[in-house]
């Protein structure tokens, strides 16, 4: 059998990141807090992570993501998107958003 | 005691102990539990909602062989209505057609499937079952074709050691999504077989080269997780994240312990579940407070700056080699017990052993001494 080549998926503004099947956010009510579930580890997002999170439904693209953000934070989109574009790549790396 | 008692998050449930693979590294209990002592259905439901109410958000069903368990899919339903997160721990033979996605159907959320070698010849010689290797690819397979994501565990000693790049080949080949490559922790069988099993100082060092190259080459494309191997550590390893800190184990028949090998430390009672409530047991039992948070250290670990990064290592480890539960690991460089762990390495090498005793039903050596797993080897 031949291998396939898998190719590290790397982010585009065209990307319409959303979380991955089999990864889910969810309110804990016993610690009252949202607990992001994937295969063996258990996340504790912060409110930011939370916000773009959030926006990873599979309809936004980053740049609406970064629009979006830039209203909810009331801070110019040049600011934001390093940090933003630096959290999907890397939580696409870690298999937890799909881009 | 002091400390604060915070909600569990993980339970490793071990549904079974019966298992069609006979693998000498096991860390299950010498002593395993016939099929008569297991918690009936009705047991693990009442217990995996107790779990939730809790605070448990992921749980592993493993054994043995959970797939085992004709109730397994009843079992993974009430978890999922209940919101917590389900991993299938399997070595993937012996599982009828059709049940994989049955079980996905049934809310199932991530698998991860054993091989005991990268080769088909390793694979059934350790586990000791015919075609073993080609089962476990197809229930790969299936799992994929279901779009459960895959986790490939590897467990590591000297006779797999050298497959390592053929493991990341394996685990590209079936697309998994990640690979544990596991050093097998000596515990339960793997402590009665440990001079067979323990690789030498050469292999590891390569081995850790191989992991490292491979984690940088294969960023983004697989997560490979690597437990490293405690007799060759300068310090221990956070075993379950601390003494009933944050997860604990169920055996079979409904025993609740802290971790796999907790058994094996003298004058510990553990509770079963149904005698007593799990709230009961998480926040009271003595034998799980025995050893929570940092309380009970002693020196050199009650004036270590990396106390609450490796919680003093592993209970069962200092048992079974400093003979003292509440010793510091000896693993940790700062146990005077250090060098008689590294010895224990040079044994295994000139001790020429090479047999296996398989792990079956019945043939465990009662009273020999074990230690503790941190991970979960099936
Ligand atoms: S002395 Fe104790 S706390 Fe410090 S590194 Fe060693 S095991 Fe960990
Ligand atoms: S390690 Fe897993 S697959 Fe092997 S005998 Fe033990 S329970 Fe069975």
């Amino acid at each position: 059998m031949m291998t396939p080549q898998r190719q590290r998926i790397l982010l585009s503004h065209r990307s319409t990141p959303a979380l991955k099947p089999h990864v889910r956010l969810q309110y804990d009510k016993v610690r009252q807090a949202w607990a992001l579930l994937s295969p063996e580890k258990v996340f504790w997002p912060d409110d930011v992570s939370l916000d773009i999170l959030r926006l990873c439904d599979g309809t936004h693209s980053v740049t609406q993501i970064l629009e979006e953000l830039s209203m909810q934070y009331d801070a110019p989109i040049e600011e934001i998107t390093a940090d933003v574009e630096t959290f999907l790549q890397d939580w696409s790396d870690r298999s937890l958003v799909a881009l | 005691m002091s400390e604060t008692v915070l909600p569990p998050i993980g339970m490793l449930a071990e549904l079974t102990h019966r298992c069609p693979l006979q693998c000498a590294y096991c860390s299950n209990p010498l002593e395993l539990l016939k099929a008569n002592r297991e918690m009936a259905t009705e047991g693990w439901l009442s217990l995996f909602d107790q779990a939730a109410d809790l605070g448990v958000l992921q749980i592993h069903l493993s054994g043995g062989e959970p797939t085992l368990r004709p109730d397994l899919e009843t079992l993974v339903r009430r978890l999922s209505d209940r919101g917590v997160y389900t991993n299938l721990i399997t070595a993937g033979v012996g599982i009828r057609e059709g049940r994989i996605d049955d079980l996905v159907q049934a809310g199932l959320d991530h698998v991860q499937i054993s091989f005991q070698g990268a080769l088909a010849t390793t694979t059934e010689k350790i586990g000791n079952y015919r075609d073993a290797h080609f089962k476990k690819i197809e229930t790969a397979g299936k799992v994929r074709a279901a779009g459960l994501p895959l986790t490939i565990n590897a467990p590591i000693h000297r006779h797999n050691i050298d497959e390592i790049p053929a493991f990341i080949e394996l685990a590209l080949k079936l697309d998994a999504e990640r690979l544990e490559i596991a050093n097998v922790q000596y515990a339960g069988w793997a402590l009665l077989n440990r001079n067979s099993l323990m690789p030498d100082r050469a292999s590891v060092e390569r081995q850790v080269n191989v992991v490292q190259e491979a984690q940088e080459r294969l960023h983004g494309i697989l997560a490979i997780d690597f437990v490293t191997p405690d007799y060759f550590a300068i310090y221990p390893k956070p075993c379950m994240g601390g003494w009933a800190r944050d997860a604990f184990m169920v055996a079979p028949d409904g025993t609740v312990l802290p971790c796999h090998a907790a058994g094996t430390i003298p004058g510990l009672v553990f509770e079963r579940f149904g005698e007593k409530s799990l709230a009961d047991i998480w926040h009271a039992s003595p034998a799980f407070n025995a050893f929570r948070g940092t309380d009970w250290m002693a020196e050199p670990c009650r004036t270590c700056d990396r106390k609450e990064i490796d919680w003093g290592g592993c209970r069962c480890q200092a048992m079974a080699i400093a003979g003292n539960a509440a010793a510091t690991d000896p693993a940790c460089i700062k146990s005077p017990f250090h060098a008689r762990m590294a010895g224990l390495i040079e044994e295994a090498t000139i001790s020429g052993q090479d047999a296996f005793h398989y792990r079956r039903i019945g043939s465990g050596v009662t009273n020999h001494a074990h230690n503790a797993a941190e991970t979960v080897e099936s």
